[in-house]
């Protein structure tokens, strides 16, 4: 569609959007490169949950261009589509199925097949089992398989579903606010698994907590109002009066 | 595939639940017809009936079950397809009556003679072949599920918005059942059956067929529904119950899943209105009463949404308490249907079944290993 876009993974163009007159997201642009992490900071409000809503399908664009691998008009799809185009997404409020054991949380989310007849005569296979278990490793929640996922701490909810979302094996991850509400020993943690997965996947963290962000060493965009404001390293923005007048003028 | 699916499917409690209805199906009817009238073995043809008629609401409920206890769809208009598969049995039965109604007309149904209708309706005809019939017994709940759920699941309608459209779906076919020239027989309906496969049904061997019938077809009901819920797909309607969004950003198509679910449940609770009605001996209109849908409910919130076991339990017994209060106290059996909802929401969130789950896991496991709800990890049925 847009030259621009091409070669980009995730690319948005004067993105538009209003509840009942209020301008959630205004005329944000915003480029991923393949293989990138970018961190998003900004105040409670700025937009940053809306804009993930934007790109899986959940809300729609009033205006603008929403494109995945520089082609794919997202704005068109709806939120399943969009998943299993592989762009995977974790909630700001820790989102698990609550009645299902930890393993099956991950079971579900395993990439595959996703259609009701596929699914209704599955059977788990032995390279399914083995990546299962590889993840439950991964997000150190092996011993609790056989849990309920709501008898889990909020700090193992919130790795659980980073676990579901690396079982999908997305090209594109966006985490909304993974830090929350953790103690800084997980926090830590969860810094280094995010750095891991950025290794083969392409990120997009949207984060409140600053030694998170720095942990994570990665370009950062401040979205403010609805666009964004600044771009750049953490220590550039951070360095910008405009940015410093948002923060410190609340 | 389709015959290890469905016997994988069943668990201890499931084998022990067809185990006896299989046991039932084979029992009632021999202690009906062989053993002699003195015996305390002895079933009779009322008992026998009353229990057919239970075990035809056990199918709807457990109908009603799979769609709310484990996709959290409240329907509130399930009785409408009982009803529909009701019709199409009657309308089956009402015809095999032929030239014996009180008019004599070789092919017109009484009511129709009585209008001063010439001639059969288009959608009656085919209702003399018993296959047709059962066709359409699971055809016309299925179809009409089918529309309805695509509809309103592609219009994203969920949660009380659902249950009230529910609700309106079988009001509308009330009224519309209502009227004469609908041509089902208006506030009458269907009745005065005579024959069914060319047995008379009234005969005792044919009441012990239906019984038996009824037990059976119970049975492969739980067996389709202890495969479905106990499958990934099963997995599936679970998490759209708790977390419908997360499901949909993982990639499931939600509406796909609730259209199959639901549709299988309508099919199931249209062939439970189809054993119902030739026990029952007749079909009106008030089987599409609102009313009747939400009694449904109550037998499933009674025996324990969300388990297989808990809607069959429940229906029995709300059921028997129906019968004895209808004979001895009619005037206060709403109120203690009332009551008993209540009280089983406020006490008992998964009805008798979670109540006897929590009462045999305090006794055998430590309580750490369950959650609130008395449920184990990865425990469905
Ligand atoms: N569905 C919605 N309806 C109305 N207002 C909304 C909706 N979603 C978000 N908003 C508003 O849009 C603004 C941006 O919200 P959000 O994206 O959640 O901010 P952030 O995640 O940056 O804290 C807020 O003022 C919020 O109240
Ligand atoms: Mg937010």
């Amino acid at each position: 569609m847009t030259d621009k876009a091409e070669g980009s993974l995730l690319y948005l163009d004067d993105v538009s959007v209003s509840f009942d007159g209020f301008r959630a997201i205004n005329r944000l642009s915003l480029v991923l490169e393949p293989g990138e992490m970018r961190a998003i900071i900004g105040p409670n409000g700025a937009g940053k949950t809306t804009m993930m809503d934007i790109i899986t399908g959940k809300t729609r664009p009033d205006t603008g261009d929403v494109l995945f691998d520089g082609s794919v008009d997202l704005t068109r799809l709806d939120e399943a589509a969009i998943a299993n185009l592989g762009i995977g997404r974790k909630f700001q409020k820790p989102t698990v199925f609550e009645s299902h054991s930890v393993e099956d949380n991950i079971a579900l989310a395993l990439k595959g097949r996703r259609g009701a007849f596929a699914t209704l005569f599955h059977r788990r296979s032995a390279a399914e089992q083995d990546r299962i278990d590889a993840l439950l490793a991964t997000i150190r929640l092996s011993d609790k398989r056989d849990l309920l996922a709501a008898r889990l701490s909020h700090g193992q909810k919130q790795w659980l579903e980073i676990g579901m979302l690396l079982a999908q094996e997305p090209r594109l991850l966006l985490v909304d606010e993974p830090a929350a509400g953790m103690t800084d020993a997980e926090t830590a943690e969860t810094a280094i698994l995010l750095k891991d997965i950025a290794r083969t996947q392409s990120v997009v963290v949207v984060e409140h907590d600053m030694t998170f962000v720095r942990a994570l060493d990665v370009k950062v965009t401040v979205l403010h109002e609805g666009s964004v404001l600044a771009e750049g390293s953490l220590d550039a923005v951070s360095a910008n009066p405009k940015v410093i007048e948002v923060y410190l003028g609340r | 595939m389709i015959t290890s699916f469905l016997i994988d499917s069943l668990d201890r409690r499931g084998r022990i639940v067809v185990g006896l209805l299989v046991a039932l199906a084979l029992l009632v009817p021999a202690g009906n017809l062989l053993v002699p009238e003195g015996s305390a073995f002895h079933v009779s043809t009322y008992q026998l009936t009353l229990f057919g008629k239970y075990l035809t609401y056990a199918l709807l409920a457990l109908s009603v079950d799979l769609v709310w206890g484990y996709c959290g769809i409240l329907s509130l208009g399930h009785g409408a397809f009982f009803a529909l598969g009701g019709y199409a049995m009657g309308m089956y039965l009402m015809r095999q009556i032929g030239a014996r109604g009180v008019y004599a007309d070789p092919v017109l149904p009484d009511f129709m003679v009585f209008l001063n209708w010439k001639e059969l309706p288009w959608f009656w005809h085919g209702f003399d072949m018993a296959w047709y019939a059962l066709l359409m017994v699971i055809l016309v709940p299925g179809l009409l599920a089918l529309l309805f759920g695509w509809l309103s699941f592609r219009s994203r309608v969920t949660g009380v918005y659902l249950s009230i459209i529910t609700q309106a779906l079988t009001y509308a076919l009330l009224l519309a059942f209502f009227r004469n020239d609908m041509g089902f027989g208006g506030n009458n309906g269907l009745t005065d059956f005579k024959d069914i496969v060319g047995f008379p049904i009234q005969a005792p061997g044919t009441r012990a067929a239906l019984f038996a019938a009824s037990a059976l077809m119970l049975a492969l009901g739980f067996v389709v529904a202890s495969a479905v819920v106990r499958s990934k797909l099963g997995k599936v309607l679970v998490a759209i119950r708790d977390a419908e969004s997360r499901t949909r950003f993982i990639g499931y198509r939600v509406e796909h899943y609730k259209l199959f679910v639901w549709t299988l449940s309508a099919v199931m609770a249209g062939v439970a209105g189809a054993l119902y009605v030739p026990q029952v001996g007749i079909i009106n209109p008030s089987e599409f009463d609102p009313a009747a849908s939400i009694e449904a409910v109550i037998w499933v919130a009674v025996g324990g949404r969300g388990t297989l076991v808990g809607p069959l339990i429940g229906a029995v017994a709300v059921n028997f308490g129906k019968t004895w209060f209808t004979g001895a106290l009619p005037e206060v059996w709403l109120y203690a249907l009332g009551a008993l909802f209540v009280v089983v929401t406020l006490f008992l969130p998964r009805g008798i079944v979670g109540l006897w789950d929590r009462v045999v896991s305090r006794r055998t496991k430590p309580a750490k290993e369950m959650d609130g709800s008395g449920r184990r990890a990865g425990e469905a049925a």
